[in-house]
């Protein structure tokens, strides 16, 4: 591994991988490649009925911040006065994206208060969106009564989650879907560069996350072309577009993968090696547009 | 009587699509959701209404050091449904055919990896192709480790 800002290229080499075959194939992760007409991952694309792009939940952004050594910090959240700003649907879409990524994380957290707060302010943006039935009187009320049973509250937020996106499915409105889940997205990249610092934290696990969002860009930007026909949609993606420049600058290499089963039920595990790339003046572009991208959500 | 016909045909096939949404998604709620513990569902909803031989693919990033759980369950009057996980050169690395159609897997990733999940229902064998093709919920559902 090397490192240091006077470098040109920050090499983070991921060594958590005790085989490393001979001539195992190398793939370099191009965002432009995966999601091309002829790309890997649209092969055999033709056949399938139905094709999902899942983005990580608010709840799973949260988990990886936390697992990743991310600090609590109410001060970089959206605040919830803010929530009566917000009358069109796009930016109640992203803004329910967002405080429930900040909901998630301040849970994770045990930040009680804050948790009942941003489960209100996640109410509000629902309610302003007609999904009238996913988060009720009763789930707040149950967030109260459960204040000290981490457990409970997570899975209180999971519900809500599952009833937002059925009913949006229901209601044939997937693409508002798809902002509320990109809204989140940009929250968790923006908590995860803000905490993170500079980038003399290269060989962080937060770090590694972070750059690990490429991969994830791919899903966002496939997820956001199947409803582009829709402005807000539309929209959204020039922003993610503006990102997805920024990504273009940082190299990700993945070897292939292999599965180690697991011994007496522990789970598999799917065991490769992966190399990044960055320049620090790319993560510092990462970081300023992320937080221009999120501002400009959040006014 | 002819205007009812007129009325209640269309009125027919507008609303069958969204029973099946319906029942989906407490199919999802309820039968598949409870496949997931002692993992937390991820709140995410992924489902659809598929018939004998079709087939539908989800495209995912798990992250590294994260503990998952796969679930697909299907509704009990589709054939076996076939889950395969691929990696992005669709290499496949795992199909639950070759596990006894178990209805989960549980993994973890050493690096960051995008994962195809391919989900494909079953033919009935002896299916004669006059036979009516049944339908049925298939949701893919995505647990993780608290701890």
């Amino acid at each position: 591994m090397v490192k240091g800002s006077l470098l040109l290229a920050l090499v983070l080499g991921i060594t958590n991988c005790s085989s490393d075959k001979g001539g195992a194939g190398q793939t370099a992760i191009s965002v432009d490649s995966l999601v091309s007409n002829d790309g890997a991952l649209q092969k055999g694309l033709s056949t399938a009925k139905q094709i999902f792009y899942s983005l990580p939940s608010p709840l799973e952004t949260a988990l990886i911040l936390k697992r990743a050594g991310a600090t609590y910090n109410e001060d970089l959240l959206n605040p919830v006065e803010n929530a009566s700003r917000y009358s069109t649907n796009k930016s109640m879409a992203l803004n329910l994206g967002i405080y429930s990524t900040d909901l998630s994380y301040a849970s994770l957290f045990d930040q009680t208060q804050a948790t009942i707060k941003y489960m209100s302010a996640s109410k509000k943006m629902a309610e302003g969106l007609g999904i009238l039935n996913a988060i009720d009187n009763s789930v707040v009320q149950r967030l109260e009564e459960n204040v000290n049973n981490r457990d409970v509250i997570m899975d209180i937020i999971s519900e809500t989650f599952l009833n937002t996106n059925s009913v949006l499915e229901e209601d044939d409105r997937a693409s508002v879907g798809a902002v509320i889940l990109v809204g989140g997205w940009i929250e968790g990249l923006y908590l995860a560069t803000s905490l993170v610092g500079d980038s003399k934290n290269v060989d962080s696990e937060l770090m590694e996350r972070i750059i690990d969002q490429k991969l994830s860009l791919v899903t966002v930007i496939s997820l956001l072309d199947q409803y582009k026909a829709n402005p807000d949609v539309k929209s959204v993606l020039t922003d993610i577009q503006a990102l997805k420049a920024v990504f273009d600058e940082i190299e990700i290499t993945i070897s292939d993968v292999e599965i180690v089963p697991g011994k007496d039920g522990a789970p598999a595990t799917l065991r490769a090696k992966s190399v990044i790339s960055v320049k620090p003046e790319s993560f510092a572009k990462l970081k300023a547009t992320t937080y221009e991208i999120r501002t400009k959500y959040i006014q | 009587m002819k205007r009812f016909w007129i009325i209640a045909i269309p009125l027919v096939f507008l609303l069958v699509p969204q029973l099946g949404y319906s029942q989906c998604k407490n199919f999802a709620k309820k039968v598949c959701k409870s496949e997931l513990a002692p993992y937390l569902h991820d709140g995410n909803y992924n489902a659809a209404i598929l018939t004998e031989g079709e087939d539908a693919e989800l495209f995912k990033t798990f992250y590294a050091g994260q503990e998952y759980r796969i679930a697909v369950c299907s509704s009990s009057a589709l054939p076996k449904v076939n889950f395969t996980i691929m990696d992005t050169q669709r290499k496949v690395l795992y199909e639950s055919k070759d596990h006894n159609y178990a209805l989960y897997y549980d993994f973890k990733a050493e690096t960051t990896q995008m994962l195809i999940i391919s989900v494909k229902v079953n033919t009935k064998s002896g299916t004669a192709p006059s036979d009516e093709l049944v339908s049925g919920c298939v949701a893919i559902m995505f647990g993780l480790k608290m701890k």
